[in-house]
Parts: structure tokens; C-alpha cells; sequence
């Protein structure tokens, strides 16, 4: 398979750049490279001439690459993935994984589906891990929001730390504090 | 139970229509509930209603007609059911720039659009950046028009850089830009951090310029006529209730919160009572028409409005013009916008095309039950744009 795609991931997160680089390697792709600092991000990208674009749904940067699109005569001019809607499933998956590719205008979508199908995959285990750190996160504050909750009962009502404990989890969202 | 729409937007003061809706109850008013998602970025907005994770958006008026024509990204036709606010930018230049061009005995007003604009051109020597929000933005078309009126344009030094609105400070700080035009509070938090001075308001270009519009995919109109006309309702009376000057200070109070903006509210206000501040330390200044959100038919998506926006965008990009201006004054649904508050609002145009830039003062003209209060809307170098002659 036709592997010599110049490929440029836009990532922040040094980890999580290595991670999707890393997956793009082992499957064949060598020359892939990252841009961390998005200061002139538009600049470098020109500079650099990629095929494909991979970046952050959410990252705010994204609209730097508009800017690429939008130039007029711009020779190998990138444009937004979902170009097209011959295949909806993968542009979807795409999407909920949280991932937007630029393309060249004109490249062969035989040779940009790979890439997505490995990029996607990567980018779902990290999005499922920043779910699950969000999710301890808000576990770690909803558990000092019940322990505060506990501290004021105790004064108010003079009660014992379990009992204090049981009003606050009846009161509370029934969620309860989570085990260590 | 009642409908839920998924409903983007960019945290910007001009966003408050969406905002009031939904936190005043307007939107339950009506029969519906809205979920507010804000976005990180203009394409992801467009992307997310382009896929149908979004059904309606606050959006930058040029970019339903940018999908519809298929620019950048996929075609999808998306039209425009109103508009949400009129004006609202600022332009504002690096300490260094600012410093060159009252050296070379620029006033300082702000609001002598040819002057400033000449001073710009005079101190940038040659090269410009400028950062705008997004290539297909009012932004982009007013910063172009005013410039190319004054002589300055691609071929002679004009470079137009994307930077998301939340970023424009740290972009002219670093560097990356000379200038910018931006949405509020985003020009005052750069004057409040002290990288940037605001040479000009918008407005100061085109006096009543379409800002953003509520965006919505056609199809998703076809198939949910009574949650769009619920929706234009609920937002109708939302902008209704931000021209009342009392509501102000609530608005402020409920844009500065955490999920909305997260900006203090004395910098939001700003934007909502027209009081500006040029630069760290100076005094206020008043710009009449700095953001409207309901007066003067502000909301009313007029077609010759569509049709500028066309025309600018078929000029600067190398576009068929007919076709373009066709495409544009489809986009803008004057037609539904009647059908939908033919009840509820006193009065409506009679008309959907108008000259564009023809009132130099507010203006009575007929409508439906009487008369509507029209303008000002010049654009600054004197032009009238009329349909009939310049729109084909």
C-alpha cells in the first residue's frame, strides 16, 4: 500500500502527540510530523506542504487552517475532511472521536482512508481518557463538596461523621462519594 | 415534552441573544428548550450543523452563504433565519503601530474612519497583518472594504491572518499580527491587557452591518417548521428585552458567568452600552450604534444585505458574481422571518431588499401596519449599494 503520505498532527499535548504519532508509524506511515505551538500555525503548515492535517476537534486553532483553505490560488490548497458524504459512517466516527483532518484538494480517498481508520482509533483511547481523568476530576471536587457538606452538618446539627455522611448522600444527587 | 435543540455559539457579548433565550425563559415561552453548547471554533461550528450535532447557531453572517456556495468545506445549503445583532467590532492596532501613526499626526478619534484609515496605511509601511476570526466574516469584508476604498488591498501589502477571537491578544503581543478586527469583549480584553489600542469601531465603516445571523441547514427547516419558527420567536423577544437599557446590567451578569464567558462583567459592558475605552487609562468613549440587537429592524434578514455580503465575496475571491449574489440572497429568509412573527412583531418591512448605505440619519418607512424606524446606515466613503443596479 501507498504509505509516502506527508502527514502533520497539530497537538498541544506532548503525550498525547507522541501517542497518535506512534499509531500512525506502526502502521506503515513514516513520515509524520508534529507542530505543538500553534503560534503562525497557518505559516508552518504552509511551509511544510503536508497531504493530511490531523487536529483536535475542539482545539481553538482550527480556524488557522481555514485560513488555508480559503487563499485563493494556493497551490495544493488543504480543505476540511468533510468534504465529502459518500462516506458519512467514517466522517461520523471521525467526529465523535473528536478528530478534523485537512486534506489536499484532488487526493485519492483510497489513500486518506487508512490514515483516518489509525488516527481515529488513537484519538478515541485518548478521548476516552481525558473522559475518564474529567470524570475522576469532578469524582475528587464532587468528594470535597460532600466533605464540606459534612463539616457544616456536623456543626449545625451536632451529629456524628457517618450520620452527617448518610443526610449529605440522601440529600446529594444519590451518586454518594466514590471508594478510594 | 418539549423539543431540545442543540444550539452553538463562539463566547462573544454578541452571543446574547441565544444566551437570554434560553436563561430568561424566552425559549420555554415558546414551547422549547435549548441546549447551549459553545464551540471552540468558527469551523466547528460549521462542521457540527453541517453533521446535524447542531440544529441552529449563532454564526458569522458571511458563513451560511460560504456553505451554501461550498467554500472550504462541504456544500450544504444553510440558511440565515434572522439576524442577531447589527455592528459590534473593533479594530485595534499593536502599541507600536499606534505609536507610528500619531507620529504621523493622527488625532486619535474614533470615529474618522478615512483619517485612521490613512494613518494605518502611512505608518504599517507596506505590510500589514491583520487577524480576523475567520476568512469568511464581516470582519474580513469591512477591514477589506475600508482599506480598499483607501487604497490598500492583497496586491499591495494587505495580509489577512485567522485568529480565533479569544487569541487575538496574545497574537498581537507576540507579534503574529500588526492589527486586528475582532468581536467584543475580545478587542477590550487586549486593551485591558495592554498589548492593543482600538483605532475604530465597525460601525464606523458600515453603520448597520448584518453581524451574526441565526444559522440553520434548510433541510432541518423543512423538517422542523414549528421548532425554527418557535426558535426565531423566542429570540425575537430575547433581543427585545436587550434594547431595554435596564435589562443591561442583568445581560452583563449573566454573559460573565463561568460557562458563558468568563470575562468580568465591567468589560462586557462595554460592548452593551456603546461606552468603549481606546486605550489602558483613557476615558470613555461613546459610540452610538456600537451593537444593536433589536432596533431598527435589526433583526430583519433583508436580502440586499445577503447580496452585499455576495458581491464582496465574489470581488475579493475571484467569484462569478451573479451566481454568487443568487446564492447569498437565498440564504437570508426574509420570507419565513414574515411568516414566523407575522403576529408577533408590531411591524415588518414591506420589502426585502433595501439600498444599502442610503440613510445618513434614522429614517421612518412604510411596513405591514405603519411605519419602522430605518438607519443610519452609511458606509463611510459615501457608496449606496442598490440591488437593482449593482446586484444584478
Amino acid at each position: 500500500m501507498d504509505k509516502d503520505l506527508k502527514i502533520i498532527v497539530v497537538e498541544e499535548d506532548r503525550d498525547r502527540a507522541i501517542d497518535i504519532i506512534d499509531g500512525l508509524r506502526d502502521s506503515g506511515w513514516s513520515d509524520v510530523t508534529v507542530i505543538g505551538e500553534t503560534t503562525s500555525l497557518a505559516r508552518k503548515l504552509a511551509e511544510s506542504e503536508p497531504d493530511l492535517v490531523l487536529i483536535d476537534l475542539a482545539n481553538p486553532s482550527r480556524d488557522m487552517l481555514e485560513n488555508l483553505s480559503a487563499a485563493s490560488g494556493a497551490r495544493n490548497r488543504p480543505v476540511a475532511m468533510f468534504v465529502d458524504h459518500s462516506d458519512l459512517e467514517m466522517t461520523r466516527a471521525a467526529m465523535r472521536a473528536g478528530l478534523s483532518a485537512y486534506v489536499v484538494d484532488g487526493l485519492a480517498k483510497d489513500r486518506i482512508k487508512p490514515v483516518l481508520e489509525t488516527a481515529i482509533a488513537r484519538f478515541q483511547v485518548v478521548s476516552q481518557m481525558r473522559t475518564e481523568l474529567d470524570a475522576a476530576k469532578q469524582a475528587l471536587s464532587d468528594r470535597k463538596t460532600i466533605d464540606r457538606a459534612k463539616g457544616l452538618l456536623m456543626r449545625a446539627k451536632g451529629v456524628s461523621e457517618n450520620e452527617a455522611l448518610s443526610g449529605v448522600a440522601q440529600d446529594g444527587d444519590g451518586s454518594g462519594p466514590t471508594s478510594d | 415534552m418539549r423539543a431540545v435543540l442543540n444550539c452553538g455559539y463562539v463566547p462573544l457579548v454578541d452571543a446574547a441573544p441565544l444566551v437570554i433565550a434560553h436563561e430568561l425563559n424566552f425559549a420555554a415561552e415558546e414551547g422549547i428548550a435549548l441546549n447551549l453548547l459553545s464551540q471552540p471554533s468558527w469551523s466547528a461550528v460549521r462542521d457540527l450543523l453541517a453533521h446535524g450535532q447542531l440544529d441552529a447557531a449563532h454564526i458569522l453572517a458571511p458563513l451560511p452563504i460560504a456553505m451554501s456556495l461550498g467554500m472550504g468545506a462541504t456544500t450544504i445549503q444553510t440558511d440565515a433565519l434572522m439576524v442577531l445583532s447589527a455592528n459590534g467590532n473593533v479594530i485595534g492596532v499593536s502599541l507600536s503601530l499606534a505609536e507610528a501613526m500619531r507620529s504621523g499626526h493622527w488625532s486619535g478619534r474614533f470615529d474618522t474612519p478615512r483619517e485612521t484609515g490613512n494613518a494605518l496605511i502611512k505608518a504599517c509601511g507596506g505590510r500589514l497583518r491583520i487577524g480576523v476570526p475567520f476568512p469568511h466574516s464581516m470582519h474580513t469584508e469591512l477591514f477589506c472594504y475600508w482599506l480598499g476604498v483607501l487604497g490598500m488591498n492583497n496586491a499591495s501589502g494587505l495580509e489577512i491572518h485567522t485568529v480565533p477571537p479569544h487569541m487575538m491578544a496574545r497574537a498581537i503581543s507576540e507579534g503574529e499580527i500588526d492589527a486586528f478586527c475582532v468581536g467584543e469583549p475580545w478587542g477590550s480584553i487586549a486593551v485591558e491587557e495592554g498589548v492593543a489600542e482600538l483605532v475604530l469601531p465597525g460601525r464606523a465603516i458600515w453603520g448597520f452591518a448584518p453581524e451574526k445571523v441565526l444559522g440553520t441547514r434548510r433541510d432541518w427547516i423543512n423538517a422542523h417548521p414549528e421548532q425554527a419558527r418557535a426558535l426565531v420567536r423566542a429570540i425575537y423577544r430575547a433581543t427585545q428585552w436587550l434594547e431595554n437599557k435596564e435589562n443591561l446590567p442583568l445581560a452583563s451578569e449573566v454573559l460573565a458567568r463561568s460557562e458563558f464567558l468568563a470575562v468580568p462583567e465591567p468589560v462586557i459592558n462595554r460592548a452593551l452600552s456603546g461606552q468603549l475605552t481606546m486605550r489602558p487609562g483613557a476615558d470613555d468613549c461613546h459610540v452610538p450604534d456600537f451593537l444593536r440587537f433589536h432596533a431598527n429592524a435589526a433583526n430583519f434578514p433583508w436580502r440586499s444585505q445577503a447580496a452585499w455580503i455576495g458581491s464582496r465575496m465574489a470581488a475579493r475571491l475571484g467569484m462569478d458574481p451573479g451566481s454568487t449574489i443568487k446564492t447569498a440572497r437565498g440564504c437570508f429568509r426574509s420570507d419565513l422571518y414574515r411568516e414566523y412573527l407575522a403576529d408577533l412583531a408590531p411591524n415588518l418591512p414591506l420589502t426585502s431588499d433595501k439600498v444599502e448605505g442610503a440613510m445618513s440619519v434614522a429614517t421612518p418607512v412604510a411596513t405591514t401596519k405603519g411605519e419602522l424606524i430605518l438607519g443610519p446606515d452609511c458606509f463611510f466613503d459615501g457608496t449606496k449599494f442598490d440591488m437593482s443596479t449593482d446586484g444584478r
